[in-house]
């Protein structure tokens, strides 16, 4: 046997690798590894035959080949031209996006839900119960299914905006109307929203294939300049305040360093909005099928926005109920005995000593919703899935190397999630001493 | 050979359904059974009833192949297969054969490795829209938004057909026939691009079907048809052989009804081969002689199979077209039987 | 001035009757006022929920009231509803079957409703061990199971059995409610002979499978310890699995009692959805709980794989382990194997689930207080005598709701399996309801019923288990 040199001289038997106490942790280490590895290679040299039984092999090249097909929602520019490697990127980018603002929505409506669950209004407390309950205990396909059918039946069509001859004689309306001094057009195949569009754009920069919008880079620059400027100036208040007790006042150095540089920037790139219409001929006669320019926010994404956003917020609901729930009742007493109303006491007292509680239930949260981004195959939202481990798949007929490339994708954006979220988790815990 | 080495306990349970290797026909007979790939639920097509029994244009097909090979039309297992995994449960021999309104191409052919051993219906891609849309051409649809159904080539023809017409669209992608339907009724697309026969199938159960017009333009070929594991030659064969028994008895006028009678009284000699009054033609392929007599049987031939699916009689109300025998002016031609 | 103070002088004598409190502090007012208008923000929001609550009524109600519960297509649900439209219900009446068995032979259903009673008769000893508790739920559910079966099966005979089995089983658990723990170890087999059919000694010669392993297990564990003894138990079962039990079926065949054998193909709807969620629990429970051990142990490379394979199926979806299941498991197994594909989601599903019960198990297993791993130590238990008698039952009991809403995640997840082809009630049937002539076009019908099933049984299994977790709560805090 293998360890057998490692032996102590003195009268070492085979069968102290079991009961002695020092060897018997390394045997069975060996043991299990020699297991594994035979099973490793039993699954491998299963997959060599099966492909050779099949005539395949692994090949990632099919990622260079052109795709074929068109994608709906797109951010980085794709046409049916590209390549599936670029399709599978367009997936991804559409997984990420969902994922991201499904988080942001997902907090925003769970902490809502689940500080007015616990309200003394009646009907408000009762509704936050019926919808935490309707959303955990019904699959989450379901709502997806009714969330897209809903949004995309009670709009109305692309064609009700659209003013005919008869309207121009007659002076009436069409029957439907813009929203937000007619910039904004929800229709029953997505949200027609302005584009911004700039006259003095500062060029794109080309990273690889990806293109890179300088202009909003500038901006996103100038954003994040603005922001920190204005925290050294509140600093610096807060500063003041302790030392002679009074605070300066700077919320006009605020807005304005806050302000002034982005309206200047925006004036300097010409930015103006692109607002979606359609086209009309002289007499104000609109034609084609579609809203043209801005951009057209498709239902698909909507929908699976606002059905994960829901479905997880009713569980971030509970963590947030469940976290308020354990903080003890004196620390509320306490505040009302400050003077604090209710609000304030919410916000400054109870939720922040709650956090500690919610965020490790809210990490496994953001995982699951990220996961169920997947689900978008039940409305046809195009990402990853439905890119990759969909449209490709079938075209190409590489079940293996797609399946292995989109779990190995997903593996990395769940692992990425909860690092992030772990670092952020061990700052807030409550430091031990 | 069966390596249940590792499900032991598993397998002796049961569950295991089979074993697929080279001599698929053997496989069948030893199983007693026939795996067939079918949709999982396409109207006219293939679909189970309300008690179970798989009916439709497609399953008479599997079930003719049953009756040919093991003499007992209702010896099909039914593997409801999906776009994406039609293909795997064909190659990785899941199923025996698929009969799944999929479309031979050269890709599938070549690439996919699967054999298309007939075409059972000659299909094309169409385009549906609303009457007071004003269109009548599909090459007026610039700018329009489509529904189209993923998993399938007609993502690829649309894309195809608008790049070559110089012409733009908004393709709204969606999993299944019903869901297009909603969708294009809801008026959340412009045009509903499918098979022309999925087209009818869909406004003839529309509460309107008057308001609702298919473009004349067909922008694609789809011969849909069963296919095979490549490489199986004589499974290929047998299905091959067990459609054209069926186009051959609709040529001839044998009928579900009348085919004892004719067996009984044909002098024709082409008849008598088929159905196995003279010669060995079934045997040759492995089968006993009876074959083509069974596939008959049990749903009539290709002419009863269409009237009785999807026929003008039906609520779907296919006509023949393309699909007539070639002596009616179609393009269904069975080679002759000798 | 005393005078006139004597005159005037009034002293009650009798106590007045307490007056009523202001109109504002009372009543409904009172409530109103507390409950739903105390401050603008407060009848702020009243007032916006109010008004959801009135505008959901006002669209979904005529809908609803106006539905239709007899007709044999949806061209005929139109005629009748007529302009105004309404719900067409005659779906759900035409094909709730289908929903609740799927293809299930009609004339079997008693086999899936008696396999479902009994899993509370199995699952009763494992969540009440030896408590009166145990019984009254035996009992609640042999009179459903009855009373259910007698709606649906009308074979008199069928029924008067299965009442007198479970009147039986009632019996027994109020006797010997700590020998009921013997039916939750048979419940496996029944339930696979109950649901698949076939001869009866399918399952019987794999039971003895684990009868074997069990015999060399004692036999070997005294001379060579716990782990020794179960790996050689094992590998005999293994062979016996391997090269017996085929001879054993094979010599009694289809010898009495069978049933009509029901391929898995036609399992369907709710039936499928219950067999595919239980099953991977079920299983997933003892690995959870390797997995779970392995995460917390000392040895390295244990530890390691156990944190691999957790963290892997944590971070990837389990539609992906879904197409795994149906595209990829047949590049991982020897050439030509092939096994049904409900089989191959159930072993994907249940290794998916084990990763989840394996993080449930940590927490419960966390939760317990050091001293009681210092006590098992101190009476001188090796590991797995701790594990056994101190550790895991305690942590168990911790884990039931964790276990609880795994199950209820994994139970709704079920519905993803139509991606597959396989035939889930939300997804899977529908479509084949969808696919007939006569129901094509429905669309709102099957949802809602099929999502109000959902809720009843999630919602249900959530209260049980909350009212399990007090209940079980033995701590004195």
């Amino acid at each position: 046997m293998a360890m057998a040199s490692e032996a102590p001289k003195d009268g070492f038997r085979l069968s102290m690798l079991i009961y002695d106490t020092r060897f018997r942790s390394f045997t069975i280490q060996v043991i299990v590894l020699i297991l594994v590895l035979l099973g490793i290679a039993w699954l491998v040299d299963n997959t060599i035959a099966n492909l050779a039984a099949k005539d395949k092999d692994i090949n990632f090249g099919f990622l260079w080949n052109r795709a074929g097909y068109d994608i709906e929602q797109q951010l980085i520019p794709y046409t049916n031209d590209s390549t599936h490697g670029r399709a599978a990127i367009i997936g991804l980018l559409n997984t990420l996006v969902v994922a991201f603002w499904g988080c942001i929505f997902a907090t925003i409506i769970g902490v809502f839900a689940g500080v007015l669950r616990l309200s003394k209004n009646w009907l408000v407390g009762r509704l936050m119960t019926v919808y935490v309950e309707a959303f955990r205990n019904v699959p989450l396909l379901l709502w997806i299914i009714v969330v897209f059918v809903v949004t995309s039946e009670t709009a109305p069509q692309p064609k009700d905006f659209k003013v005919t001859a008869d309207m121009v004689q007659n002076g009436t309306e069409p029957a439907a109307q813009k929203l937000l001094f007619d910039t904004v057009a929800i229709t029953n195949r997505g949200w027609n929203i302005p584009a911004p569009l700039f006259e003095r754009p500062l060029g794109v920069l080309h990273l690889g294939s990806v293109p890179v919008n300088l202009s909003f880079l500038a901006i996103l620059a100038v954003v994040v300049g603005s922001i920190l400027v204005n925290r050294a100036i509140r600093r610096k208040a807060r500063l003041v305040q302790e030392d002679i007790g009074i605070r300066p006042v700077t919320w006009w150095k605020s807005l304005a360093v806050l302000v002034l540089p982005v309206v200047l920037l925006l004036f300097a790139l010409g930015f103006h909005l692109d607002i979606p219409a359609f086209p009309t001929d002289e007499n104000g006669v609109s034609k084609g099928f579609n809203f043209q320019g801005g951009i057209l926010v498709m239902h698909s994404f909507t929908a699976l926005l606002i059905a994960l956003s829901l479905y997880t917020g009713a569980f971030i609901a509970e963590a947030v109920r469940g976290g308020v729930m354990a903080i003890s009742r004196g620390q509320t007493e306490a505040a009302y005995a400050l003077g604090l109303r209710p609000g304030r006491t919410m916000n400054l007292i109870i939720l922040p000593q709650a956090l500690r509680v919610i965020i490790p239930p809210l990490i496994s949260q953001y995982l699951n919703l990220t996961k169920n981004t997947s689900l978008g195959i039940a409305v046809s939202y195009l990402d990853l899935r439905g890119t990759l481990g969909g449209i490709t798949l079938n075209q190409t007929g590489r079940e293996l190397e797609c399946m292995l490339l989109m779990m190995l994708i997903y593996l990395t954006i769940s692992l990425l999630i909860s690092s992030l979220m772990n670092a952020f988790n061990s700052a807030v815990k409550l430091k031990e001493r | 050979m069966k390596k249940s080495v590792f499900l032991g306990a598993v397998a002796a349970a049961a569950l295991s359904a089979g074993v697929a290797s080279a001599a698929t026909l053997d496989d069948v007979k030893a199983r007693g059974e026939l795996l067939c790939g079918s949709n999982t639920g396409l109207t006219g097509f293939g679909a189970p009833d309300a008690n179970g029994n798989w009916v439709g244009f497609d399953v008479s097909l599997c079930r003719a192949v049953a009756a040919a090979v093991l003499g007992d039309p209702a010896k099909v297992k039914f593997v409801p297969t999906t776009g994406e995994t039609r293909f795997t449960a064909l190659a990785s021999g899941e199923v025996d054969l698929l009969v799944r309104n999929s479309t031979w191409t050269y890709s599938r052919d070549t690439d996919l490795k699967f054999d298309f051993v007939a075409v059972n219906y000659y299909d094309g891609q169409g385009f549906m829209v609303k009457k007071d849309l004003g269109v009548s051409s599909a090459k007026e649809l610039d700018g329009a938004t489509v529904c189209i159904q993923t998993g399938t080539t007609t993502e690829l023809n649309l894309a195809d057909f608008f790049k070559f017409n110089n012409i733009s669209y908004t393709p709204v992608t969606v999993q299944d026939d019903s869901e297009a339907q909603r969708q294009y009724l809801a008026g959340a697309c412009d045009a509903y691009t499918t098979d022309a026969s999925g087209l009818a199938a869909s406004r003839a159960t529309m509460a309107d079907p008057e308001n609702h017009i298919i473009l004349p333009e067909i922008i694609s070929k789809e011969p849909l048809g069963p296919a095979v594991r490549h490489g199986d030659n004589q499974w290929g064969d047998v299905v091959r052989w067990t459609f054209y028994a069926l186009l051959i008895a609709e040529e001839k006028g044998i009928t579900k009804a009348n085919i004892e009678e004719v067996a009984a009284s044909s002098t024709d000699p082409e008849v008598r081969r088929l159905l196995g009054l003279e010669g060995d033609a079934g045997v040759m392929m492995g089968l006993d002689n009876n074959w083509a007599k069974n596939a008959i049987a049990a749903n009539g031939n290709y002419g009863e199979i269409f009237e009785a699916n999807i026929g003008t009689a039906t609520p779907i109300g296919l006509a023949r077209g393309l699909n007539a025998l070639w002596t009616q002016g179609g393009l269904q031609y069975a080679p002759p039987l000798r | 001035m005393s005078e006139t103070d004597a005159q005037t002088a009034f002293i009650r004598s009798e106590m007045l009757a307490p007056q009523l409190p202001p109109v504002t502090e009372r009543g409904v007012i009172k409530w109103l006022r507390e409950n739903l208008f105390a401050g603008w923000l407060n009848s702020l929001l009243t007032l916006v929920s109010l008004f959801v609550v009135v505008s959901i009524i006002v669209t979904a109600l005529p809908w609803w009231l106006n539905g239709v519960w007899n007709a044999g297509s949806l061209g005929e649900c139109r005629t009748i509803a007529g302009p105004e439209g309404g719900a067409c219900w005659a779906v759900i009446k035409a094909r709730w079957h289908q929903y609740i068995f799927g293809f299930y032979p009609q004339d079997a259903y008693w086999r899936p409703i008696l396999a479902f009673g009994m899993m509370f008769v199995a699952l009763a000893p494992v969540l009440y061990y030896g408590l009166r508790a145990g019984a009254k739920l035996i009992g609640v559910v042999a009179v459903l199971t009855v009373l259910s079966l007698a709606a649906l099966d009308h074979n008199i005979a069928h029924v008067g059995a299965i009442a007198v089995l479970m009147a039986g089983l009632f019996a027994f658990s109020v006797i010997a409610p700590k020998r009921l723990v013997y039916v939750t170890i048979l419940y496996p087999f029944i339930a696979f002979w109950l649901l698949w059919g076939g001869s009866i000694w399918k399952p019987v010669a794999t039971l003895l499978g684990f009868g074997v392993m069990v015999l060399v297990y004692r036999l070997i564990q005294p001379r060579l310890g716990v782990i020794m003894g179960t790996a050689v138990g094992f590998v005999a079962a293994c062979l016996y699995w391997l090269f017996v039990q085929g001879a054993i079926t094979g010599a009694l065949g289809d010898a009495w009692p069978t049933l009509t054998a029901v391929n898995s193909d036609q399992f369907g709807g709710f039936l499928l959805a219950f067999v595919i969620g239980v099953t991977a629990i079920t299983c997933s429970l003892p690995i959870g709980i390797l997995l779970a051990l392995g995460r917390r142990s000392d040895m390295v490379l244990i530890k390691t794989l156990s944190v691999g394979f957790i963290e892997f199926i944590r971070g990837v979806p389990l539609i992906t382990m879904l197409f795994t299941a149906s595209l990829l498991l047949q590049y991982f197994l020897p050439p030509q194997t092939n096994f049904d594909l409900i089989l191959r989601v159930v072993i994907l599903v249940t290794l998916f689930a084990a990763a989840y019960i394996a993080e449930v198990i940590r927490g419960g297993l966390a939760a317990l207080p050091r001293g009681q791993y210092e006590a098992a130590d101190a009476l001188g238990l090796d590991y797995w005598q701790a594990q056994r008698l101190i550790i895991m039952p305690q942590a168990l009991k911790i884990s039931i709701p964790g276990i609880v809403s795994t199950f209820i995640g994994l139970f709704k997840d079920t519905t993803l399996v139509s991606f597959v082809g396989l035939l889930d009630p939300l997804r899977g049937v529908t479509q084949i309801v969808r696919a007939d002539i006569n129901w094509k076009g429905i669309y709102w019908e099957p949802y809602i019923f099929v999502g109000v099933i959902f809720f009843l049984i999630c919602f249900g299994m959530s209260r049980y288990s909350m009212y399990l977790e007090r209940k079980l709560k033995t701590d004195h805090r």
